[in-house]
């Protein structure tokens, strides 16, 4: 894409990097992983994840980190950990092949709901950022593991909009809402996101990024759907920053730019009588 | 050698009084099914039911779906490798039934490294080791010592063997196998004991009880199946259905996936009157895929593994609706990837549909669109480094330990 950034100045500052892209997209699920330079240059995306069990850099050709961009981000994950202590082991095995700094934390223990479990993605995290990793755990949108996160050492929190592979969007609205409002960190929503309507509004409500794989890698035309969602994530940030108005639950009100000093005439004592 | 205290056995003797749905469902039970977020086992056994045949490419679609959703367009490539075939049982539909007047074969450790290699050169990592039912010979000191060397060249070492017990299952998953199937072959006990005339496979509940004993001593992922061809195909297909569901549910961590094996002919050498009066009860292709959408919409998140009993034509076509794991490039016979007399002398379990190597096989998955995936496996639990990420390395012997 000519240029995912929302705002010239606008970037997402992470792990010693300046992102233009707010997107991240990921390399699963693909029908061919040939598809994923241009399923990269078409989302503008900056971050790519790769799960670390699937890289095997000794096949002919099936070597997936072969196919992203040079100038992409790579961030390896613990796919496939069930425990801090895999997940842990995972992360440095994907530092010591040459993968770098970064690792997305996904500690899973629940093949059913695939839903990341909190505690020890918070123990990984404490150990891998004190190894100097640049940690994005994949959580719950639960607000005291977001802290446990945060205070663990974490560069970004990663909550998901609904379980994962489920494109059902921000199901869990509310709750990242909170994560925005409290937690000193980037939020990037990742899982669960299935249309680009669903990213874009996650970015106008103040989300720093967000991460799809599953939206792209099942589209019929996953390149198309790259482009679509790099759109959609930059339309949404450019509308965070443009400071939406606010949405109303109950009727509706007027919208002269005044509202909020409608009674700014009077003095003090009266307004508070 | 008694059952588990809380084990399948329970659930599966309470949900036989389900049974009758499948003559009693209707069009509109079959439409409301279909439509439902999550299917409960009612559901399934309607999805399951002749009613439910008008509807298989509704069922298909919706099949295709879940799959591509929790799956991708990725399918998994292993091959098995026959360790053994010498057996005590009398399993009336096995081509190594003890009675058979075959070769008999056990791989030596040498013989086990050479095999690896030359599937391992066909850019395989997952395996599948198998052997027959010879306690004495093949128990679990032989394989244990043969998933110590084959844990060297695989990501991923499973094994088919017969039942054991915990300690058994801890040693092997300790010398390095991830992986467990278990084929209850059919889950009517009265027909076990009849297709089971002999042998130590002739205790049900102790079989039945086995995947659950192997994620007790560690085992990380399970895969079970019924041999459709025994008992009415729906009826077995159910209680795989329910056994992997019931499995799912007590131990979420682990990863549940389901076979379809179909009975295939296994020779025709030598027959012994109980072989004789085994009538077979053939499953049409159609009931088959009927099998397998129904599997995929009951269990949108377990694996399904297609072996190459079915032809290389159908299998292409149960790709996209559910299969997430082919078998390729193989053999039957014990010792058959890296002799080439041991594929000509007839000791074969069974006879294969599907003979594309490797290469042809992740040909024809790319022409469906379909990625084949090799690996998607790292042991953590495992001391040496998976062979892909040691070739990035540049290291031969690169441990673990070296950067703990």
């Amino acid at each position: 894409m000519e240029d995912s950034a929302a705002a010239p100045d606008d970037v997402l500052r992470l792990g010693g990097r300046d992102l233009r892209s707010r997107l991240f997209i990921g390399t699963g699920k693909f029908g061919s992983d040939a598809l994923i330079p241009d399923v990269a240059r078409a989302s503008g995306a900056g971050v790519i994840t790769v799960a670390l069990r699937r890289v095997d850099r000794s096949l002919r050709g099936g070597d997936v980190l072969a196919r992203i961009p040079a100038d992409m981000q790579l961030l390896p994950n613990t796919s496939g950990a069930r425990t801090a202590a895999e997940a842990v082991r995972i992360a440095r095995l994907a530092r010591a092949a040459g993968c770098g700094d970064w690792i997305k934390i996904e500690v899973i223990s629940d093949t059913r709901n695939l839903l990341p479990d909190g505690y020890e993605t918070a123990r990984a995290t404490e150990i891998l950022a004190k190894e100097g990793f640049v940690v994005l755990p994949y959580m719950s949108p639960d607000l005291y593991v977001a802290r446990s996160l945060a205070g663990a050492g974490a560069a970004a929190v990663m909550p998901l909009g609904a379980p994962i592979g489920s494109n059902r969007g921000l199901a869990t609205k509310e709750l990242i809402a909170i994560l925005i409002a409290e937690i000193p960190l980037p939020v990037i929503v990742d899982a669960g996101i299935g249309r680009p309507s669903h990213a874009c509004e996650a970015m106008e409500m103040g989300a720093a990024a967000c991460l799809v794989n599953t939206a792209i890698a099942t589209a019929r035309q996953p390149v198309a759907m790259a482009r679509a969602f790099g759109l959609a994530v930059a339309a949404g940030r450019l509308a965070f920053l443009a400071g939406p108005g606010r949405v109303l639950r109950d009727g509706a009100r007027a919208s002269s730019p005044e509202e909020d000093s409608l009674t700014g005439f009077l003095p003090l004592e009266e307004r508070q009588a | 050698m008694t059952a588990l205290q809380d084990g399948f056995f329970p659930r599966l003797a309470r949900s036989e009084a389900l049974l009758g749905l499948l003559e009693q469902a209707q069009a509109l039970d079959v439409r409301r099914s279909l439509a439902a977020d999550r299917l409960d086992e009612r559901d399934f056994l309607i999805l399951l039911s002749p009613a439910a045949e008008p509807f298989l490419e509704e069922t298909a679609q919706r099949a295709r779906e879940e799959t591509i959703r929790h799956f991708g367009r990725t399918v998994q490539l292993f091959t098995p490798l026959y360790l053994a075939n010498v057996c005590t049982n009398r399993c009336v539909y096995c081509g190594f039934n003890a009675r058979r007047g075959v070769a008999r074969r056990v791989l030596t450790l040498e013989q086990v490294a050479e095999e690896a290699e030359a599937i391992a050169a066909t850019g395989l990592r997952r395996i599948l080791a198998l052997t027959g039912d010879a306690p004495a010979r093949t128990g679990a000191d032989y394989l244990a010592a043969c998933v110590e060397v084959l844990a060297r060249r695989f990501t991923s070492v499973g094994i088919e063997v017969p039942s054991m017990t915990v300690e058994e299952y801890s040693r092997v998953r300790e010398a390095g196998a991830d992986g467990m199937t278990m084929f209850q072959e059919t889950y009517n006990e009265t027909l076990y004991s009849s297709l089971h005339p002999a042998g130590p496979k002739r205790n049900f509940a102790f079989r039945l009880d086995a995947p659950q004993r192997a994620i007790l001593g560690g085992m990380r992922s399970i895969n079970l199946g019924a041999l459709l061809g025994l008992d009415d195909w729906r009826r077995d297909i159910f209680f795989t259905g329910l056994h992997a569901d019931f499995l799912q549910r007590r131990y979420p961590e682990q990863e549940i996936s389901v076979s379809l094996p179909r009975l295939r002919p296994c020779g025709a050498l030598s027959r012994s009157p109980e072989e004789l009066a085994f009538t077979p009860r053939p499953v049409q292709d159609r009931h088959f895929v009927q099998a397998l959408v129904a599997l995929r919409c009951f269990l949108p998140q377990a694996g399904i593994t297609l072996s190459t009993r079915e032809s290389a034509s159908l299998r292409d076509r149960l790709i996209p609706l559910g299969v997430t794991r082919v078998s390729a490039g193989v053999s039957t016979a014990v010792g058959g990837h890296a002799a080439e007399e041991s594929k000509e002398n007839g000791a074969s379990q069974f006879d294969i549909s599907d003979p594309r190597s490797v290469d042809e096989m992740v040909a024809a998955i790319e022409a469906l669109g379909y990625q084949p995936v090799f690996t998607d496996w790292l042991l953590p639990g495992r001391d040496d480094l998976p062979p892909g990420i040691r070739a990035a390395l540049g290291q031969d012997n690169f441990y673990y330990s070296d950067f703990r």
